[in-house]
């Protein structure tokens, strides 16, 4: 049984597959609210599909690109269960997740891309022949210097239209799609360490820190 | 379940994760006693900032994570199925570094159906003395004094809340001791360095500044700190030696400068305990290593009857054990566990404790 979620964008998703399908698919309502939502979200499938943490085998998770906050709640909940559970943690890229869905789903047909929001007006971006494998990526860049008339899935379309005119589906990546992914080896499989693909910002904290 | 353990006879086996700054801590205590304190400190790559920069620590948490718990579980010679509950820094501190450390417990909390505790860090500071120096007196004043805090608490039990007697007004006591480190050209973080210098200098050489310490100031703030006059009086007084062209006597500086941090602090500390009939003074947090300090506070407290306990420095900085060591409070007082929807509170006040 794989236990499969991802925290790189908005909503959190958290998916169980037993190998042969999903069994269970939840996702978060509240954005931005990884750290509070991932764990209740584990639990609930765990509960939903009626198993114990010691059935678990494998834990999938999307290592990004993505906002780095909830980014890092995934990925150190992924290396810790696995950790504990002495069981194989495997990373998909989060944009592969996307592609694998919109190659599988028939929601394109031919090359196609990926745009997430990135913030600061930009997006993660990468590009995929049509049977989900990705050609190009993935990199972080102004819409206006990726603008292309491709069919686009991901929430990139939605941000900036002018950008990305042909939006297909999906905006949001799927637990249930990573694990698939996973399971079927659709994906590239990578080590669960997060694709920042920006450097810190090096300024010190100038508020004082509340504690030491 | 940890429910069938039996409390009376077994104290309970904590593992404490803290993350609210710039060191990944992970402790293990069993009751009062510390098993391990696995520390990983990212300092070096903030050293060249002058400062703690907050996506440089959450990565670097992240890193750490899962090889600390290793380490502290290697240490202590368990396994973390041995674990009775998980404890975790909540909050206050750098929102992103604390939540690389709330996952990873709650992660911990899942995998080992364990339960979770989310406490406050400052709280915890006071707890870690139960591993030096057994049970906390009730109650016992607190004093609190690191790179971002600086405050007086009345600590009835530590497990269900502390009361706020006074606070620093501007900046923190370990704070001043940076900015005055970088003054003199002396390595981040500047505490260590000061209190080495000042060693071989005059505490006498020159008269700084004694914050909120005026008969006015005492009406109002009479158990408050403030730091940045004296940071702002040791700069002009560097600045002046510089522009006649005179040598900068580093050690003397140092030497008057720290006396004055901890004149200050240790009149308001015993003042504070004083006026509340308290009579035990527990010094911590990370200024609380000073040599000065823990000197100066138990010669200025004995006459008046006060005792001091100060946890050895390496308990007073930030780590994993002082969680843990408040985890094991929680558990063998039976307080109720956190939700897993526990949330990180970059700003939780001191006075909740448990969330
Ligand atoms: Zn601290």
């Amino acid at each position: 049984m794989m236990l499969a979620f991802d925290t790189a964008t908005r909503l959190v998703t958290v998916a169980l597959h037993d190998g042969a399908d999903v069994v269970a698919e939840l996702s978060g309502d509240a954005p931005m609210k990884h750290g509070e939502q991932l764990a209740p979200l584990i639990a609930g499938a765990l509960e939903r599909a009626g198993i114990v943490r010691q059935d678990l085998t494998a834990i999938g998770v999307g290592v990004g690109p993505g906002p780095f906050t909830g980014l890092r709640v995934g990925l150190v909940t992924a290396r810790t269960l696995g950790f504990v559970l002495e069981i194989p943690v495997y990373g998909v890229c989060t944009l592969d997740v996307l592609a694998v869905e919109a190659a599988t789903t028939g929601a394109v047909q031919g090359d196609f891309a990926v745009a997430t929001d990135a913030r600061r007006k930009e997006v993660y971006w990468a590009t995929y022949d049509g049977d989900g494998h990705r050609l190009d990526g993935p990199v972080v860049d102004k819409p206006a210097a990726l603008a292309t008339d491709l069919p686009v899935a991901g929430e990139g379309p939605g941000l900036y239209p002018e950008a990305f005119p042909h939006a297909v589906a999906p905006t949001r990546p799927s637990a249930g799609w990573l694990a698939h992914a996973i399971a079927e080896e659709r994906a590239e499989l990578l080590d669960p360490e997060p694709l920042y693909l920006r450097r810190p910002d090096a300024a010190a904290s100038h508020a004082p820190k509340p504690v030491s | 379940m940890w429910r069938d353990r039996n409390l009376m006879t077994d104290e309970p086996l904590v593992l404490g994760i803290e993350t609210s700054c710039d060191e990944t801590g992970v402790g293990i205590v069993r009751g009062h006693t510390l098993l391990a304190d696995a520390v990983a400190s990212s300092v070096d790559e903030h050293a060249r900032f002058g400062g703690v920069v907050p996506e440089v620590a959450s990565r670097a948490h992240l890193e750490a994570m899962v090889p600390t718990i290793e380490r502290a579980c290697e240490t202590a010679g368990i396994t973390p199925y041995d674990v009775d509950a998980i404890a975790v820094t909540s909050g206050p501190g750098l929102a992103g570094a604390l939540l690389v450390g709330v996952a990873a417990a709650k992660a911990l909390a899942i995998g080992l159906g364990k339960p979770l505790y989310g406490v406050n860090h400052l709280a915890s500071h006071v707890a870690v003395d139960q591993l030096e120096h057994g049970p906390l007196p009730e109650p016992v004043l607190a004093m609190l004094v690191s790179g971002g805090h600086s405050s007086l608490l009345r600590v009835e039990d530590v497990t269900t809340g502390v009361t706020p007697l006074g606070a620093t007004i501007d900046d923190a006591a370990g704070e001043a001791f940076d900015k005055v480190a970088r003054l003199l050209s002396l390595p981040f973080p500047g505490g260590p360095h000061i209190d080495r210098e000042a060693r071989s200098g005059s505490s006498v050489a020159i008269d700084f500044p004694r914050g909120l310490t005026s008969r006015k100031d005492l009406e109002r703030h009479r158990f408050d700190f403030s730091f940045s006059g004296l940071k702002t009086a040791v700069a002009r007084w560097v600045e002046a030696r510089e522009r006649s062209g005179e040598p900068v006597p580093v050690a003397n500086v140092a030497a008057s400068f720290q006396e004055a941090v901890c004149d200050v602090l240790v009149r308001k500390a015993l003042d504070a305990a004083t006026d509340q009939g308290i009579e035990d003074l527990l010094i911590g947090g990370g200024v609380a290593a000073n040599s000065r300090l823990r000197a100066m506070a138990e010669s200025r407290a004995e006459p008046l009857g006060i005792r001091v306990r100060v946890p050895r420095p390496g308990l007073c900085t930030d780590n994993g054990a002082m969680v843990a060591a408040l985890g094991a409070e929680m558990v063998a007082r039976g307080r109720t566990p956190s939700a897993l929807d526990l949330p990180a509170d970059s700003s939780q006040p001191v006075t909740s404790v448990l969330v």
